[in-house]
């Protein structure tokens, strides 16, 4: 019985004669690679020490901040018309001046924040479940299943967004709704790709044959043994997804298929006073434009940060 | 140090007036790691004469990779020489510039890695590789070109103007090594640095690369230094060896006499690990070492074995030994190497009562079973077996004779051939896992190779071993309960185990989970699919005698597929020898290995070094495994066979498979009667040329 601590220690978990990862000096970081999990402390900690992720964070917190509380901070409300200090540049009274209506412009950007964080995150979280099932079908099937789902998939990527999303809102009228479940399923295909990769190169490992040997459902494999390994690529194809989310928001808001004026939105108030530019009205255009740059740059500081924690 | 300029002088210097080939004296090595100096080797001294071969010889974790890149100033970037002084002909390659350095790498020392396929460029024809060398040596394009072919008739390549042509990717394993022995050997190096270049090679390839790094390095007259975790290849290919562990070196002298006669404990015990001819699993178990390597970068005071050592005394464990001489040019880094032979054992030798009912009536069996992978690669072709209740059924053969895919039919992993008939207890079996009920599940389990595979990462050790008791034994509640707390003692796993996942276990760790798990539905026969190639010396004995254990509290049947023969022979009831997907061979473990035996299986035996060094070389096999897709006519081994048949029957007929004594089967057209005499009395002759 005195063997049984012939190999207990943590020390050498790699085989004999293996090039550099077995090196000492690389024993630490190998040691981390070893242990994956998602969110342990360690991982939690590289994150937080990231400046690029605290940059990030703090502007979105600042636009969550906006989206909830706006209405009780904005110095204007955001409806209120005032047809004589229409067209006001940046003052003392008005930062981001006045549009066409004279609405003050900070008061819009402030609470128009929250149709675009209530439609970006829902929508990819969408595409992110339905395209992980997708994905998770294809590759762990394989075979005509994948075959079939993926020239479908090819079809309905060969169609450009635009015309999806105006079929969709001629079909079920606009709404906060109809954005959610058109970007959704855009972002399912391409998501499904990237989960179906992701399986593949699980699919070869003895895992699965022994989940086969106990009988296992196809349906617990894929989602009780597959998918907890793929979760590191699913989690930073969502925040790459959210970024580009953004993007469709407020394109889809600007086309006029989503929250109808005069609810205030990024997209559909540079939609409405784009034809102000010519005549030098530019900060009814240029403050909501910013606003949806910095969020997009800041969901991508965030969505590099958690790569480059994960692959660590 | 004048022990060490003893041992310097004690060398075979060949050419005694010039400076030795290497000299490498208190080196320490350190990598930096988050901003921490972690020492990996410290105070390694050792020194390798004109036209000497040095084996270092250590486990995973020794530091044995990290000295042969400190040499050349390989380390990666957070590593770097700390202390003491290397010596390459002469010249200090510390000292040197980036030019100078250059210069060293490209005509005074060269190195071989164990991948030979990384090592080359997958997009360069092999001619034009091999032709840089030479020209970076001053060589036109079009002597480098015919320097580059005469190499590689050196290097017994048969056909060296097709190879020149090749891809690197359309080489085998064997080949693409000579390849890299060819470029390596193409500036004349004054030193060759082998880093385990033989693992990831078949045993019958492994023999043959190293009856040529042997020749070559008497022809061109070099000094080798021979890295590797296989003593047996260490002792067969040095002339010196060093022992390093935890990234000192603890005993060194002649290979011979230390393998034979070793001085260290560490050594004593490593020794012990491995199974020797004669030992069986049901007389000796084979020792262990107890504890673990320390973690690297420790900070021990003392000897670094101190914590594993039977022998340790107090004061092991506050003053680091110095080298003591040992005799015969011998020095050991152990205050009572005198008492080191008899290391107390740290498992007991005796092997528990065996089980006296021995094998039964058969269990599993399969008849004609073939299977044919697309593209035509018949991976078996009409394989007839039967599986004996309790007994070890040894599966063995080279890559590609098809042990795994016959373990994968039998699992239902892998749906056989139509006409293929697999029955478990006389009934048949459904092809596919899936479709088999619960019951023929429990019964038929496997151990995988690789427990980084094989076990979820993602899941808790708890949940690992729990699942096939849930699902197959249908436990639950407090039988679940109490099932899982013996079967993680009889694996030897503590509680505080459960919670962790496999990324935070060792090898040896990870392993026994994959094997609480196999066994966990007490299944009647258990496949070991090569089970402990992954692991270490010491790990791996005590997984075999877990293994042993294992089948005599559970009567379980094995089906044990390994390459490493030694393990086979200590643990197999019964050896199965294939070859292309074919049996060769079948009989009693002992009848098998002392012969008379197929000429396949006379090569695999001759081509595995030996520790005990008593069986001499006597048949080599030539070229690689043919393909699969396209097997030859006739016999199928008759290819390579050295002990072919002049008539011409063993390219025409295939022979049948024949019991030439009870329970011993052999597919070879010489009658046993005539193997006997060819065995005992000539060693083959050698069959020329290569694929």
């Amino acid at each position: 019985m005195t063997d049984t601590s012939a190999d207990a220690g943590g020390a050498a978990p790699l085989e004999p004669g293996e090039p550099f990862s077995s090196l000492p000096g690389a024993g630490g970081p190998v040691l981390i690679v070893a242990t994956p999990q998602l969110v342990d402390r360690a991982r939690w900690r590289l994150l937080l020490s990231r400046p690029t992720f605290l940059v990030g964070a703090a502007i979105i917190l600042f636009w969550v901040v906006c989206a909830i509380f706006g209405k009780s901070f904005a110095p204007y409300n955001p409806l209120a018309q005032n047809l004589l200090a229409n067209n006001a540049g940046p003052s003392g009274a008005h930062w981001f001046g006045t549009d066409q209506l004279g609405r003050d412009v900070l008061s819009r950007v402030i609470v128009g924040a929250r149709v675009i964080l209530i439609v970006t995150p829902l929508a990819t979280i969408l595409g992110t479940v339905l395209g992980t099932a997708l994905g998770l079908v294809m590759g762990y099937f394989g075979g005509a299943t994948d075959l079939i789902v993926g020239r479908l998939i090819e079809a309905v990527l060969a169609l450009p967004f635009v015309i999806i999303a105006f079929l969709f809102v001629v079909a079920v009228g606009s709404s906060t709704g109809a954005l959610i479940v058109i970007i959704g399923f855009v972002f399912t295909p391409l998501i499904a790709r990237t989960v179906r990769a992701a399986v593949l190169s699980e699919r070869h490992l003895d895992y699965l044959s022994s989940a086969r040997l106990l009988g296992e459902s196809s349906a617990r494999i894929m989602f009780g043994e597959i998918l907890p390994n793929i979760m590191p690529t699913i989690l930073v194809e969502f925040t790459v997804r959210l970024g580009y989310a953004v993007f469709a928001v407020a394109t889809l808001s600007f086309l006029g298929f989503g929250v109808q004026p005069p609810t205030p939105d990024w997209g559909s108030d540079i939609a409405a006073n784009y034809s102000g530019l010519l005549a030098g009205y530019w900060w009814q255009v240029l403050f909501p434009a910013l606003a949806i740059a910095s969020l997009v740059t800041a969901v991508n500081l965030i969505t590099d940060s958690i790569e480059q924690v994960l692959n660590a | 140090m004048s022990k060490l300029s003893a041992e310097m002088a004690g060398g075979t210097p060949e050419t005694g007036s010039d400076s030795p080939a290497l000299v490498v004296s208190h080196m320490d090595v350190t990598y930096k790691v988050r901003d921490q100096d972690r020492l990996a080797l410290r105070d390694v001294s050792f020194s390798i004469a004109r036209g000497e071969s040095y084996g270092l010889v250590g486990e995973s974790g020794s530091g044995k990779s990290t000295a042969a890149l400190a040499l050349v100033r390989y380390l990666p970037r957070n590593g770097r020489v700390s202390g003491g002084t290397i010596l390459i002909n002469g010249q200090d390659p510390l000292a040197m510039g980036n030019a100078e350095l250059r210069q060293l790498r490209a005509r005074t020392v060269s190195m071989v890695y164990q991948e030979p396929g990384r090592a080359l460029n997958p997009s360069i024809r092999v001619g034009r590789q091999i032709a840089e060398v030479f020209e970076l040596a001053g060589q036109s394009s079009r002597e480098a070109t015919q320097s580059a072919q005469d190499m590689l008739g050196r290097v017994q390549i048969s056909d060296p103007a097709r190879v020149m042509r090749r891809y690197p990717f359309e080489l085998s394993g064997g080949m693409a090594q000579r390849v890299v022995i060819a470029m390596a050997l193409a500036v004349s190096p004054s030193l060759l640095i082998l880093d385990e270049p033989t693992t990831a090679l078949d045993a019958t390839v492994e023999a043959e690369v190293l009856d040529l790094v042997a020749a070559l390095r008497q022809e061109f007259d070099t000094s080798v230094l021979f890295i590797s975790h296989n003593l047996a290849v260490i002792a067969k290919m040095c002339d010196r060896v060093g022992v390093l562990y935890a990234g000192e070196l603890l005993e060194q002298g002649p290979a011979r006499q230390v393998f034979d006669d070793p001085r260290h404990p560490y050594t004593v015990g490593l020794l012990r690990c491995i199974p020797r001819r004669g030992q069986r699993k049901d007389r000796d178990r084979l020792d262990t070492i107890p504890g673990f390597l320390p973690s690297p970068g420790h900070t021990l005071t003392g000897c670094v074995f101190a914590p594993r050592c039977a022998l340790a005394q107090d004061r092991c464990r506050s003053e680091s030994p110095p080298f003591f001489d040992v005799g015969d040019l011998r020095t050991a880094r152990c205050f009572y190497s005198d008492q080191a032979p008899e290391l107390p054992r740290a498992t007991p030798s005796s092997a528990p009562a065996l089980a006296t009912d021995g094998p039964g009536a058969p269990i599993v069996s399969v008849e004609k079973l073939s299977k044919t992978f697309p593209g035509g690669v018949q991976a078996l072709a009409g394989v007839d077996l039967t599986v004996l209740r309790g007994e070890t059924l040894g599966l063995v053969g080279e890559s590609g004779s098809g042990k795994t895919t016959l373990a994968r039919v039998l699992l239902g992993l892998t749906a056989p051939d139509p006409g293929s008939v697999v029955t478990l207890e006389d009934k048949p079996l459904n092809p596919q896992a899936r479709h088999r009920p619960r019951e023929i599940l429990r019964a038929l389990q496997i151990v995988f190779q690789n427990p980084d595979s094989a076990l979820n990462r993602r899941h808790s050790v708890r949940s690992l071993i729990s699942r096939p008791l849930t699902r197959l034994a249908g436990l639950s509640g407090a039988a679940l309960r109490d099932r899982l707390a013996e079967l993680i003692a009889s694996v030897r796993l503590e509680d505080r185990h459960l919670a962790l996942r496999p990324g935070q276990l060792s090898g040896g760790l990870k392993q026994r989970v994959a094997i609480a798990r196999a066994f966990g539905a007490r299944p009647d026969v258990v496949v070991c699919d090569e089970p402990t190639s992954a692991l270490d010396v010491s790990v791996q004995a005590a997984i075999l005698n877990l293994l042993a254990d294992l089948q005599q509290q559970e009567h379980a049947t094995y089906l044990f597929i390994s390459h490493d023969l030694g393990l086979v022979r200590y643990l197999s009831d019964r050896i199965v020898v294939l070859y292309l997907g074919r049996v060769m061979e079948v009989g009693p473990a002992e009848t098998v290995f002392t012969g008379p035996h197929h000429p396949y299986t006379e090569a695999l035996f001759s081509a595995v070094p030996s520790l005990d060094g008593q069986r001499p070389d006597r048949i080599r096999l030539h070229g690689d495994i043919p393909s699969a897709a396209d097997p030859p006519g006739g016999c199928v081994f008759h290819t390579r066979c050295p002990r072919r048949l002049s008539t011409g029957v063993c390219e025409s007929t295939e022979p049948p498979l024949l019991e030439e004594e009870p329970g011993h089967l052999i597919r070879c057209h010489i009658p046993i009667t005539e193997l006997r005499q060819l065995q005992l009395n000539e060693p083959a002759p050698s069959q020329g040329g290569s694929a």
